[in-house]
């Protein structure tokens, strides 16, 4: 940090270099450089942000242990792109959890996973890493309803009755876009491994609790508590949650299918943040932990680190 | 037939309870094609079948003749598919259709359809009804693409609630729609109200539980506990009314929030008595809701009844007029020669203004009095930077002037080839602006000498900032560019028209609006858009930040308040005219002027009003607030200071 200090202090003012300017497509673009003067004292260094994020993630999905097939998906993807004294960081995260009889609730989490990776993909990363790096006409929220839309439609021509949760995060930089459907859930992690969970749940049961309707004791046995008041292959119209805010300086993220969070817990969850050795050695123990609770449903989860 | 339609999840975990199970086999079931009858088929050798109007998941509505008579008499011939396996759940829905033909039997009122016959063939059953030319209600508010006026609502609102109190109070036993929604209820040619769909309408005892059923979005919270009382459809009717009065589908939001969404907010044409009606019909708890649709509709005749709701606007009127009166009569004002269209910069005491008069001004902030003033020449339509006593600014002369505080004796100039309407930034020991040489120039703060500038392509009237290692700033060809302090182009995005408004960093993100209607909010790394947020006309106002809210003008007339993470609209103020000024965010409210010279000051959580002031001339400029006091000019060449 104390170097990328310096090295930015240095560069204050400094002559145009070398480096070619990053955006080549305007040839009418003049840069003059003039010679600092020499009683400048550049000196506000608070403005320093903190970049060259280590982003680590760890992986995990299991079947449970009272089902015979796992109607989880998931998709992870991490690059680090640095040039020009920028490191942009790229990441997308996303977890969908199917249902539905037959091969519905795999087919229709597949499809989520695929119609919306392929949108986000196309749409975003490659224009970005491209040699004229046009930022897209439509911004990262409209590019991922457009994404949700599409998987919508296509859960409801090729697996008619299935249905799955969504929930994606796109980290670009130091912000990152939290698209939601259903309930899987996203956390925010901090260093000492307590957690928030920065996701609503389309859950009935939920909302109703929200609303002092009916008590965490009557939810846990509710009749419709398995009921989503959202979810993508439905037919009924619905809004995804989208929202963006800046990703943790610090700390992880956990985006994981109610089969981890319902069974293990919010503290339980929590004590194996603080214990375990990394991403990977973490969300082995989540998932383990969910198996070792009786394993109900199918258990996905994926850790982001940044460091 | 109804149809379950919430989304459903089975689990392993405990036993899986019959309601999911039905709804299971339900959705399972609806994934054969289902075969809908042709025209020319003839059913019982009565109805003969000539177009299919509607279709669901479980049959389809025709149209048909019934050739017992001589005439053509049509009738809609209403058909039921069962497709379960279960028998159980084959019972339920045999159950189900024959509610609906025993109701629609025992029941008369203009605003329900005649039954006229049914029957059953094979796994088939059919109602035939009385025939409804005309549109339901969900289909005409897809046809309009907008929310419907007071008026017509208020006209089928009566008449909804005269049908709910005829079946409420019915003979032996009340009878519960259940499932009130704008694609239940015809409105025909004649714009006559007919509710249609009995189809999981029951009878009511007191008390008593049963199965979980209505559409996702009207229903109230007590009916997911399985219960089903008159105040059931006075929810179910709030719900609707609020979808028709502000063209929000309430299954495309969470369940029961119509209190974070008011109607208003959406549709400021409606009145608060008709908005006070819908919110009583949408509590949350039973009994706080109309006693009864016959109270509802004596609510609704009573608006009806009255000349308007101008009472409502004399009281506002009246109460602004108070305020004004009372505490805003402003603690002082000051005359330039010339209009004011800049903004005020404060330092130590001392406002600094400048005019149309070529003159920057030096005011004593307590009282107006005047300290100096400093002649360039050229109009100042600009806000002064201030650092280390010296004073900064450019002018339309194209010189970018530096002032000492104290006496307001010149200590460099800098031309520029072109008239200056951005005001400078001072950071890093530079100065940064922008000017109509389409460039932006850095110059160094102690002797005015040009550091590096950059070309931009057209003009630069958005000032620039720095924040987070860059500089940020738009152009008038509607480019926002971010470079780095050597003058590199870190990156650039284009919005579709000009962008004179100022960036506003916040958090790794820029937050600016362009003439082409849209507040961007941009990742400041990247340059990519994070999301765009939908004005109905374009904007020069520099948005503010405060929370998890950004707040901001536009030419449409209106004041937006928005989430900053959702890029949802919070709520909206609507004026008389183009709101040009930048606003400020000062103690839990926001203030902000308009070009017919009022100043506003909002309530910032809930947008309400809290004062204005009317100037006398208008207002482009923005408000700054210091201990209290709003220091604004105008173009009545005024600058005012008022209290908060």
């Amino acid at each position: 940090m104390i170097n990328k200090l310096r090295t930015s202090l240095k560069n204050l003012f400094r002559p145009k270099s070398q480096v070619p300017v990053v955006d080549a497509a305007d040839p009418e673009l003049s840069v003059d450089t003039k010679e600092l003067d020499k009683k400048t004292t550049p000196v506000d260094t608070k403005k320093v942000g903190y970049s060259s994020p280590h982003i680590t993630v760890g992986y995990g999905l299991s079947a449970g242990k009272q089902r015979n097939h796992n109607e989880d998906a998931f998709f992870t993807l991490t690059t680090m792109f640095s040039y020009n004294e920028t490191e942009l960081p790229f990441g997308l995260y996303m977890i969908a959890d199917g249902m539905g009889g037959h091969k519905n609730g795999e087919v229709a989490s597949e499809l989520a996973i695929r119609t919306i990776a392929g949108t986000i993909l196309t749409e975003i990363y490659t224009p970005l890493m491209g040699l004229d790096p046009q930022p897209s006409e439509l911004s990262f929220r409209e590019i991922f309803h457009n994404g949700i839309e599409q998987a919508n439609a296509e859960i409801i021509t090729k697996s008619y009755g299935g249905g799955t949760t969504i929930t994606a995060v796109l980290v670009i930089g130091d912000q990152m876009t939290i698209a939601h459907v259903g309930d899987s859930r996203v956390y925010s992690i901090e260093p000492n491994g307590s957690m928030d969970a920065l996701t609503r749940d389309h859950s009935l049961v939920k909302r109703l609790q929200e609303l002092g309707q009916i008590t965490p004791e009557e939810a846990a046995v509710h009749p419709q508590r398995n009921v989503l008041y959202r979810a993508l292959g439905q037919g009924e119209p619905f809004e995804p949650e989208i929202i963006s805010t800046k990703r943790p300086e610090r700390g992880s993220l956990l985006v994981c299918s109610d089969g981890l969070w319902n069974i293990v817990g919010k503290e339980g969850m929590e004590s194996i943040m603080k214990s375990g050795v990394s991403p990977q050695d973490i969300c082995d123990r989540l998932i383990d932990t969910a198996n070792d609770a009786g394993g109900p449903d199918n258990i996905s989860a994926i850790l982001v680190e940044f460091s | 037939m109804k149809e379950d339609i919430i989304s459903w999840k089975p689990k392993t975990s405990g036993r899986i309870d019959l309601e999911t199970r039905k709804i299971t086999q339900n959705l399972d079931k609806r994934s054969k094609t289902l075969e809908y009858l042709q025209p020319g088929t003839k059913l019982e050798g009565r109805y003969k079948i000539l177009s299919t109007v509607g279709r669901g998941g479980m049959g389809a509505v025709y149209r048909a003749q019934d050739l017992r008579f001589k005439v053509e008499k049509t009738v809609a011939v209403k058909e039921m598919i069962n497709q379960a396996t279960d028998p159980e759940i084959q019972k339920t829905i045999v159950e189900g259709f024959e509610r609906e033909a025993n109701i629609l039997a025992t029941v008369s009122h203009p605003s329900i359809p005649t039954i006229y016959d049914y029957f059953t063939l094979g796994t088939r059953s059919y109602l035939v009804m009385e025939f409804i030319e005309g549109d339901n209600l969900e289909i005409k508010l897809q046809q309009r693409r907008a929310a419907f006026n007071e008026d017509e609502v208020i006209g089928w609102a009566i008449a909804l609630c005269d049908v709910m109190d005829y079946l409420h109070t019915h003979e032996p036993e009340p009878i519960i729609f259940r499932d009130i929604k704008p694609a239940n209820v015809m409105i025909t040619r004649r714009n006559q109200v007919r509710l249609v769909d009995f189809g999981i309408a029951k009878t009511f005892q007191t008390g008593s539980k049963g199965t979980m059923i209505g559409t996702e979005g009207y229903s109230p919270p007590e009916q997911y506990r399985g219960e089903a009382s008159p105040a059931v459809d006075i929810y179910a009717l709030g719900a609707t009314l609020h979808h028709l009065l502000t063209n929000q589908d309430p299954r495309t939001e969470p369940p029961f929030t119509f209190d974070e969404r008011p109607i208003r907010d959406a549709n400021p044409h409606i009145s608060v008595a008709l908005e006070n009606i819908v919110n009583t019909a949408l509590m949350y708890n039973p009994p706080d809701r109309f006693e009864s649709a016959a109270v509802m509709r004596k609510a609704l005749i009573a608006l009806a009844q009255q000349t308007g709701m101008l009472e409502e606007e004399i009281s506002v009127a009246q109460a602004t007029q108070f305020f004004q009166d009372q505490s805003h009569s402003p603690v002082w004002t000051f005359s330039c020669e010339d209009e004011i269209r800049g903004t005020a910069n404060y330092h130590e005491g001392v406002l600094y203004i400048g005019s149309y008069d070529h003159n920057m001004y030096a005011l004593e902030a307590d009282n107006g009095n005047f300290i100096w003033k400093y002649a360039a020449n050229g109009g100042i339509v600009s806000r002064p930077a201030i650092d280390d006593n010296k004073l900064y600014f450019g002018s339309t002369d194209q010189y970018v002037h530096a002032i000492s505080c104290r006496g307001g004796k010149k200590v460099w100039v800098q031309s520029t080839e072109g008239a200056i309407y951005s005001s400078p930034t001072i950071a890093e020991g530079h100065l940064f602006i922008g000017s109509d040489d389409e460039k932006l120039h850095v110059l160094n703060i102690l002797a005015g000498r040009e550091a590096w500038s950059v070309n931009l392509g057209s003009r630069v009237r958005s000032s620039p900032i720095v924040a987070a290692d860059s500089v940020f700033v738009g152009s008038e060809n509607g480019e926002i560019q971010c470079y780095d302090f050597s003058g590199n182009i870190r990156w650039r995005t284009s919005a579709k028209r000009a962008v004179t408004a100022t960036p506003h960093y916040y958090d790794g993100v820029i937050y600016i609006t362009s003439l082409d209607g849209v507040l961007y909010a941009i990742d400041a790394k990247s340059g990519w858009v994070i999301w765009r947020f939908r004005m109905e006309s374009g904007s020069i106002s520099t948005p503010t930040t405060n929370e998890n809210h950004i707040y901001v003008g536009s030419t449409d007339n209106r004041f937006y308040c928005v989430n900053i993470k959702s890029a949802n609209k919070v709520w909206s103020f609507d004026t008389d005219n183009q709101i040009n000024s930048s606003p400020v965010f000062y103690k839990g409210a926001i203030y902000f002027c308009n070009v017919d010279g009022i100043v506003y000051s909002l309530h910032a959580g809930s947008g309400r009003l809290r004062w204005k002031y009317q100037t006398e001339g208008s207002i482009t400029g923005s408000p700054i607030i210091v201990d209290d006091i709003i220091y604004v000019g105008a173009t009545d060449n005024k600058v005012y200071a008022l209290p908060t």
